[in-house]
């Protein structure tokens, strides 16, 4: 028994009917748990007041949208290494979700930024490279959605989400050329004197752990989708031809 | 039962409606295709006679 | 693979080849900004850098899709795939062909575009070099994307949305050598890492490239 087994696709399908309602189960109650917790019962910064509320969105959709990509990274060096369909449609189903979460962190950390730093926007290393990300996104969903063969589509998004990848990296280091740029530094780094106080950490690490969880639940759903489309058009194929 | 967010209650609703509206839109958008995808999988594999997935 | 650079110069310099079609993007560009922004010399010599760089990123964009697409419609990628020559080489070649076509001419004309943006003049030779060693990046991206699209029906916008991100840090890098040199800064340091990153592409993306050809050829 490996991992492998579940690149069978109806192996994937029958395993993930049993576990998604638990997985979606699980998802909903951290989320409102961390959610509701940071947005009702933690107290405001000192110094940020109540916008420190808006960390419970902002970080874990900042992480979750880093993450995914590395996910679509995993998933598309494993199609191409091992020719795994599953893998292919994963990460095809998780880019508009990592992009979903970019748009999240974007927009709250505009929301955020307004009031803290007098700005919607600035030219900071860590937004602009966010930015960068999500063009990557919409690059990779684009690909997909124009190429018609589907093996030739996964075989040039995996290509191109690997060096992509290395571009991303390249231009994040890029852009902390120009200067140190108003952002906060890590909020979760085991350096004691950076982070957080607890009183925000533990709602907040809930929060993260609902993010992650969100994105499972719709990797796994829309992977589901995935493979009944594939399995959909191969029928259709038939039945024309036949 | 509403904290008091002080003068930044503004950017934190808004922050909070925002982002629950994008992954809402996400949610149901999948959720939505793929009840689309289900049906008519269903529909071609009734007409066809093939039960697999 | 001679033959080949060869072959693609004299298809690039033929007339409706595309060559001079890039430096006439690069000059308007030139020529647009001022009347956009207004002919205020202080502010065209601070955003001059950035005007020329960004000019010469959508110039080298222009002529990327007809890169491997003319090639692929008529059939003759089928027979570079199968020619003795390995296709990683050829995927180097046409790049190297775009570059001469496009990216040379670019650099060769930055230093008069610098002067209608009033561009230091202890600017231009850091302009020139920057160009030089960073217009090659472009082009191996570039052949990159365009590998990508090959396959695709009026692939150009789609080969923007894939290009131009992947250009983002030899754009900042670029930019910032010049703007440094009109400080009279000392800009080795993004030098360096903009010809790191020219390096790298050019040793790495002609693989990723020709898999991409091959992907769209089966």
């Amino acid at each position: 028994m490996s991992i492998w087994e579940y690149a069978n696709p109806k192996r994937f399908m029958q395993t993930t009917a049993a576990i998604l309602p638990w997985v979606a189960a699980l998802t909903a109650i951290c989320l409102a748990v961390g959610l509701v917790w940071g947005f009702f019962f933690t107290p405001d910064d000192f110094r940020q007041g109540s916008t420190v509320k808006i960390i419970y969105l902002h970080v874990p959709a900042a992480m979750m949208s880093i993450n995914a990509w590395g996910m679509m990274l995993v998933a598309s060096l494993v199609w191409l290494v091992r020719r795994h369909h599953v893998s292919s449609l994963a990460a095809k189903a998780a880019a508009p979700v990592g992009l979903a979460f970019t748009v999240v962190a974007l927009v709250t950390g505009a929301l955020w930024g307004q009031p803290m730093w007098g700005t919607w926007w600035a030219w900071d290393p860590r937004l602009t490279s966010f930015l960068v990300l999500t063009l990557f996104y919409l690059g990779y969903i684009a690909l997909w959605s124009a190429i018609e063969d589907p093996d030739t589509a996964a075989d040039l998004t995996a290509v191109l989400c690997m060096v992509g990848s290395v571009f991303a990296v390249l231009s994040r280091y890029a852009v902390n050329f120009w200067n140190e740029g108003l952002h906060e530094g890590a909020t979760l780094s085991l350096d004691k004197e950076e982070n957080i106080s607890d009183v925000f950490w533990v709602p907040l690490v809930i929060s993260i752990a609902g993010f992650v969880l969100l994105f499972v639940t719709m990797v796994l759903m829309r992977t589901r989708t995935e493979i009944r489309a594939r399995r959909l058009a191969a029928l259709l194929l038939r039945e024309a031809r036949a | 039962m509403m904290p008091d967010l002080g003068k930044y209650a503004g950017p934190v609703l808004w922050s909070y409606a925002t982002g629950a509206a994008i992954i809402l839109i996400l949610v149901a958008l999948s959720w939505w295709q793929g009840r689309r995808v289900s049906r008519a999988l269903a529909a071609a594999e009734a007409r066809l006679g093939d039960h697999d997935v | 693979m001679i033959a080949l650079l060869v072959r693609d110069l004299r298809l690039a310099f033929r007339a409706g080849g595309g060559f001079g079609l890039g430096l006439a993007f690069f000059l308007l560009v030139a020529v647009l900004v001022p009347l956009g922004v207004g002919p205020e010399g202080a502010t065209l010599a601070r955003i001059a850098p950035g005007i020329l760089w960004v000019g010469a990123l959508l110039a080298c964009l222009l002529s990327l899709d007809r890169l491997f697409a003319l090639d692929y419609e008529d059939g003759s990628l089928d027979l570079l795939a199968t020619a003795p020559i390995p296709l990683e080489g050829v995927v180097a070649t046409k790049a190297l062909a775009h570059w001469l076509v496009t990216g040379l001419p670019l650099t060769l004309i930055a230093p008069v575009l610098g002067l209608l943006l009033n561009l230091p003049a202890q600017a231009d030779s850091a302009l020139v070099v920057s160009l030089l060693i960073g217009t090659p990046a472009l082009s191996v991206i570039g052949a990159f994307g365009a590998a990508l699209v090959v396959g695709v029906k009026r692939g150009g916008l789609l080969l923007s949305l894939l290009v131009l991100p992947m250009y983002v840090p030899t754009l900042i890098y670029g930019s910032e050598v010049v703007r440094r040199a009109g400080l009279g800064m000392e800009g080795a340091t993004p030098l360096v890492l903009m010809a790191a990153i020219t390096l790298g592409a050019w040793a790495i993306l002609p693989f990723a490239a020709s898999a991409a050809l091959r992907a769209n050829l089966r």
